[in-house]
């Protein structure tokens, strides 16, 4: 803990030296960006590789017979039905069907499954989830022994064969326990910018030198919570505590067709979720011009406000503005609709798109 | 060419033009600010306020306005920005320049009080 309690990654002094401006997020001193600048940083994320320092996000493990059921009762998504060696994107949903978290389950053998949550909402979610696994379920919370590193770029699978590391038997949403720099991690095909990309997990005490021996790579440069942030929003993902809150369901997210609503089944939140009908949409909008409308700004129509925006940013990819915002109503507006946007004292013309804003993301492309 | 300085991080130069003056962000206030995605020209013809906002400057993470740090009439805008807002974090001193300002001889006096390259340096180091 620091002065002003804000906690510190591993690599917190490696940031310093790369000349990084750290700024809080989530209760952690983070990097923004380094010394290239975020657009930069998300350029060489879209044309290279880049290195993204994620160790403030946490891990969970959940071992011993009956996991796999005890955990299909606890999310939205069921975890049975995953094959060992594949990982799905889910949600914690509180009691009131509204969303305490989105994260990703690994399924690690037949009851053995690692979860990876946000890093505010990490002690929440450890509550939570313990407190709904059955006696012989183990719960480890490993946030702290754990470093976590994102590698993301089309050039991604390449740096890691220079470095004797063969990922080209992992699919999309795959993971697989490998060694990198002679450090074990767990290795997934997962991401935050749309680019072929690899998360590494490993043990905090390697965290050093595995951002050394990938930075030494002369492909891979660092980037920063910024230019994290200006790609996952191209891609349209959401981000908890914009897109995601305790305010809002995952339906109104856009999420109905991932989840596993079967009568045959429950979960935390099922009833109070199937009980309500959406009051609000997430939708893409592409604004005119560069003004970038950030969260909280008002969306218009005719006017008359009809939303808020969730996340707004320039996209360095299309040179013009972009935004997620909520928009009041049961059902979701036709792709084409004409909206106006508050960005800074201004109206922006905006249209509804589909997602993604950036079409041309490697991540899914399968390697010859 | 004397460049004088604001305490909001503005410059004002005196051009070739009597009573003509070029306006911009400092250096300092375009490393702070980040990329530039996007700046907010003032109007040509307007006259404007000492304090008042005549522009706006947007980098990736937030949005800044500058101020006119002693008043004037709007002359010229660059452009350039339009398309290419980044010139400012290249060259915020040169290149960046973001209007010029007739000014008339009392608003001369007030620029002369501002700060000069050394007395502005000396502040942002505090």
């Amino acid at each position: 803990m620091t002065e002003n309690n804000l906690k510190r990654t591993p690599l917190y002094a490696k940031h310093l030296e790369l000349g990084a401006k750290m700024v809080p997020f989530g209760g952690w001193d983070m990097p923004v960006q380094y010394e290239q600048g975020i657009l930069a940083e998300h350029a060489h994320t879209r044309t290279e590789a880049s290195l993204f320092d994620i160790s403030h996000m946490g891990e969970f493990r959940i071992k011993g017979a009956g996991a796999a059921a005890a955990l299909d009762a606890v999310f939205p998504r069921m975890v049975s039905t995953m094959k060992t060696g594949a990982c799905r994107y889910n949600f914690l949903l509180t009691d009131e069907g509204t969303v305490a978290d989105d994260l990703i389950v690994y399924r690690i053998a037949d009851e053995e499954f690692y979860i990876v949550v946000n890093a505010a909402t990490r002690e929440g979610d450890a509550a939570r989830i313990s407190a709904n696994l059955p006696q012989g379920v183990a719960f480890s919370d490993e946030s702290d022994d754990t470093v976590k590193l994102d590698l993301q770029g089309p050039k991604s699978e390449d740096v890691l064969r220079t470095m004797g590391v063969d990922v080209s038997d992992l699919r999309y949403f795959g993971f697989k326990q490998g060694e990198v720099a002679s450090i074990p991690c767990l290795i997934s095909r997962t991401g935050y910018t749309g680019e072929l990309g690899y998360e590494l997990y490993a043990a905090v005490e390697n965290g050093s030198k595995l951002w050394d021996a990938l930075l030494e790579n002369e492909t891979v440069q660092p980037a920063g919570l910024g230019a994290r942030d200006t790609l996952r929003l191209e891609m349209g993902y959401a981000l908890y505590g914009h897109e995601l809150d305790a305010d809002t369901t995952p339906i109104e997210a856009g999420y109905e067709f991932m989840l596993d609503l079967g009568d045959d089944r429950d979960f935390l939140g099922k009833r109070a979720l199937l009980a309500k009908s959406p009051v609000k949409r997430l939708t893409p909008l592409l604004l005119e011009g560069r003004r970038a409308a950030r969260a909280g700004s008002d969306v218009l129509s005719g006017g008359v406000k009809v939303g808020q925006v969730t996340s707004g940013v320039f996209s360095p990819s299309l040179k013009r503005a972009i935004a997620l915002a909520y928009v009041d109503g049961a059902n979701p507006l036709e792709e084409g609709a004409e909206l106006s946007v508050l960005a800074g004292r201004s109206e922006v013309s905006a249209v509804v798109v589909s997602l993604p804003f950036y079409k041309d993301g490697t991540a899914r492309k399968r390697k010859s | 060419m004397s460049f004088y300085y604001s305490k909001e991080h503005e410059w004002l130069r005196e051009e070739d033009e009597e009573n003509v003056v070029s306006l911009g962000i400092s250096s300092h206030a375009a490393d702070e600010l980040g990329d530039i995605t996007f700046v907010e020209l003032p109007e040509i013809g307007k006259t404007y306020d000492p304090g008042e906002t005549l522009a706006v400057v947007e980098s990736v993470k937030a949005a800044s306005d500058v101020y006119a740090p002693v008043g004037g009439t709007v002359v010229e805008v660059n452009e350039e920005l339009e398309d290419a807002p980044e010139t400012i974090n290249a060259s915020a001193e040169g290149d960046g320049w973001i209007c010029k300002l007739k000014l008339d001889a009392e608003n001369v006096q007030e620029m002369k009080k501002l700060m000069s390259q050394a007395d502005y340096d000396a502040y942002i180091k505090e």
